[in-house]
């Protein structure tokens, strides 16, 4: 910042001029963080990509997903139309990559709305309400914390067999545990704050308040949280996939092609390799752009 | 102490309970049963089967049952495997996952708590940079992934190590399975570690350490070090349980008679008694686990009471 100081007609210093004249809100400042966080922006641009690939790209592909081919049984990689080969029914991998890639960053998204929803209104109405309700709730999720959840997952894909439905709820479910502890944490802070203080002598109500005053403010958290914990339910299908739990063919995700990549790696190493890759990718874009949120969004860490 | 200990266990109780529940009715409401096999049984042996086992009765009363005998230490007879108890399954295949899973956490701590101090005593170097993005890595890649990897490349292609298998627990058969578990903790626990360094290294006592002329190594060593590991005592718990995911896929590629991969097929066989054994087990542990970390906690820290 110093550089600015002593050379006030830079561009630079202009600009900063400029913006502190206009009045910067605490999320202008945010985003100028994450902005020269050059990690973050990186997986930014990468996500973006991946996302834009998983939406239009299956449309794209000379083949269907689904399409078995018996004359390119493992085509290698450029050969016969197949820009990244083919598998052991002769499917496309880039088709079946692409709709994996589709699958799993749906069931990141979706699991984690709903561990989301839970998570803040748990965590919002325990920290508000406060006193008894507040540790019995907090006691609940202490308990649940200290379960084996990877088994209760198991056996919910066991018992009630592998549907996609299922495979949302349930990760989403698992998922919440550690986003309700951060907003109660937040709302305790929150609601002897001055202006919820304001607002309940203004008249309103405990679940105005709430929804009005307290969630508002626990975004920055939250944002965070969430960015993680997509990469945590992405890897938490897979994993399930990976077992031969989760999503069945001749659907794939990227954790069955994984999977199946394993099985014939030593035949043909490109079914291993490119699922892979794109896995690796996708978390770490998730990773860079979370840890940029957090370095941008923290208080503590200015 | 021992209150805290009390009541820490009053609650572990109703947790493990909860577990079972849960476990126990999930497990009946599946389709299917343990004795679908191959060949459909005749009505009249299986109705003897079930009698033999107790399963003609009402669910709520088999459930009395079992909880009746988990209290006396009986997780009663394996569903599928004849002749044998849950408790003799447990015997047989917890050393696998034990030597696993105690040789990853041991290496991991050593590996991560060594990256995690030299990357935060060289902050913003190079050495840092380095360590951080190994963390960084070995977070974003997921053991399913490194293990097919390893395999294909060090067993398959280069042939040094051996593909898969036990073979009664020789040293070239754990390597693999034992650095695909250890590599994810070690990008953890480096991170904490490293995290708990810069704090500390920053606080006053250090400071008065430095002005007293104490040498940089004794510094590190006898005073930043003890207080900078101290986050890591509350990862023991999530540790082991990552722990016990990772060897689920670990046991599974390297073919390894462990805990893990019997959970899985006894889960879809429907051995009932041999899965709520396994959760019961695992739950448990994970208990305990916790319970050792807050006390070692409060050892450790006296700023840490227990209340």
């Amino acid at each position: 910042m110093t550089g600015t100081i002593l050379t006030p007609g830079s561009r630079v210093g202009a600009e900063t001029m400029e913006k502190a004249a206009r009045g910067r809100s605490l999320w202008d400042d945010a985003r100028r963080r994450l902005m020269r966080n050059k990690a973050a922006v990186g997986g930014m641009i990468v996500l973006g990509l991946l996302v834009l690939a998983a939406i239009i790209g299956p449309y794209f592909t000379p083949y269907a997903y689904d399409q078995i081919n018996k004359d390119h049984v493992w085509a290698p990689p450029m050969t016969q139309g197949h820009l990244l080969g083919a598998d052991s029914l002769g499917r496309d991998l880039l088709a079946r990559l692409l709709t994996g890639l589709r699958v799993s960053l749906a069931i990141g998204l979706v699991a984690t709305t709903v561990s989301l929803i839970i998570g803040v209104a748990w965590g919002a109405i325990a920290g508000y309400v406060g006193g008894r309700i507040d540790e019995i709730m907090m006691r609940i999720v202490d308990v649940l914390y200290s379960l084996p959840f990877i088994f209760f997952v198991i056996l919910l894909m066991v018992t009630f067999g592998s549907n996609i439905i299922l495979i949302f709820v349930a990760i989403g479910a698992v998922e919440w545990l550690t986003m309700s502890r951060i907003v109660r944490g937040q709302t305790l802070s929150l609601k002897h704050k001055e202006f919820v203080e304001a607002a309940r002598a203004a008249g309103l109500g405990d679940g105005g308040i709430i929804a009005k005053h307290i969630i508002p403010n626990l975004l920055g958290p939250v944002v965070v949280y969430v960015t993680l914990t997509i990469p945590a339910v992405i890897l938490a299908e897979s994993f399930l996939s990976f077992l031969g739990l989760g999503v069945q063919p001749p659907m794939a995700s990227l954790g069955t092609l994984i999977a199946n990549g394993a099985q014939d790696m030593e035949l043909a190493w490109w079914l291993l390799v490119f699922p892979s890759l794109t896995m690796v990718v996708t978390l770490m874009s998730f990773n860079f752009i979370g840890d940029g949120l957090r370095d941008a969004i923290d208080p503590k860490d200015r | 102490m021992l209150r805290f200990i009390g009541r820490r266990l009053l609650i572990a109780i109703p947790t493990l309970f909860l577990v079972i529940t849960v476990a126990f009715f999930m497990m009946r409401a599946a389709p299917g049963s343990p004795f679908d096999g191959e060949r459909k049984l005749s009505p009249e042996i299986e109705a003897n089967v079930m009698a033999k086992y107790g399963m003609d009765r009402p669910l709520h009363e088999q459930y009395a049952a079992y909880l009746v005998g988990v209290v006396q230490g009986d997780l009663g007879p394996s569903l599928k495997y004849k002749d044998k108890s849950v408790l003799q399954i447990l015997q047989e295949n917890y050393r696998v996952s034990l030597t696993l899973g105690l040789s990853a956490i041991i290496l991991a701590t050593i590996i991560g708590v060594s990256l995690g101090v030299l990357a935060a005593l060289r902050q913003n170097q190079t050495t840092d940079y380095v360590v951080m993005t190994i963390a960084i890595l070995g977070v974003c890649i997921p053991t399913f992934v490194t293990a097919p990897v390893l395999v294909l490349v060090i067993a398959s292609k280069l042939g040094w190590l051996p593909s898969a298998g036990w073979n009664g627990g020789a040293l070239p058969n754990l390597i693999l399975p034992i650095v695909v578990l250890t590599l994810p903790q070690v990008a953890i626990i480096s991170r904490l570690t490293r995290a708990g360094m810069v704090e500390v290294l920053r606080s006053n006592y250090i400071r008065t350490a430095r002005a007293k002329g104490l040498p940089e190594n004794r510094i590190v060593r006898r005073h930043a070090l003890r207080a900078a590991i101290l986050p890591l005592v509350s990862y023991l718990g999530p540790a082991a349980a990552g722990l016990i995911t990772g060897s689920l896929v670990v046991e599974k590629i390297f073919n390894l008679p462990g805990l893990g991969k019997f959970f899985v097929i006894s889960a879809l066989q429907r051995d009932y008694t041999v899965v709520m054994g396994m959760v019961i087990f695992y739950a448990a542990l994970i208990l305990i686990l916790n319970l050792i970390a807050d006390l070692l906690q409060a050892a450790l820290d006296p700023r840490v009471r227990l209340s």
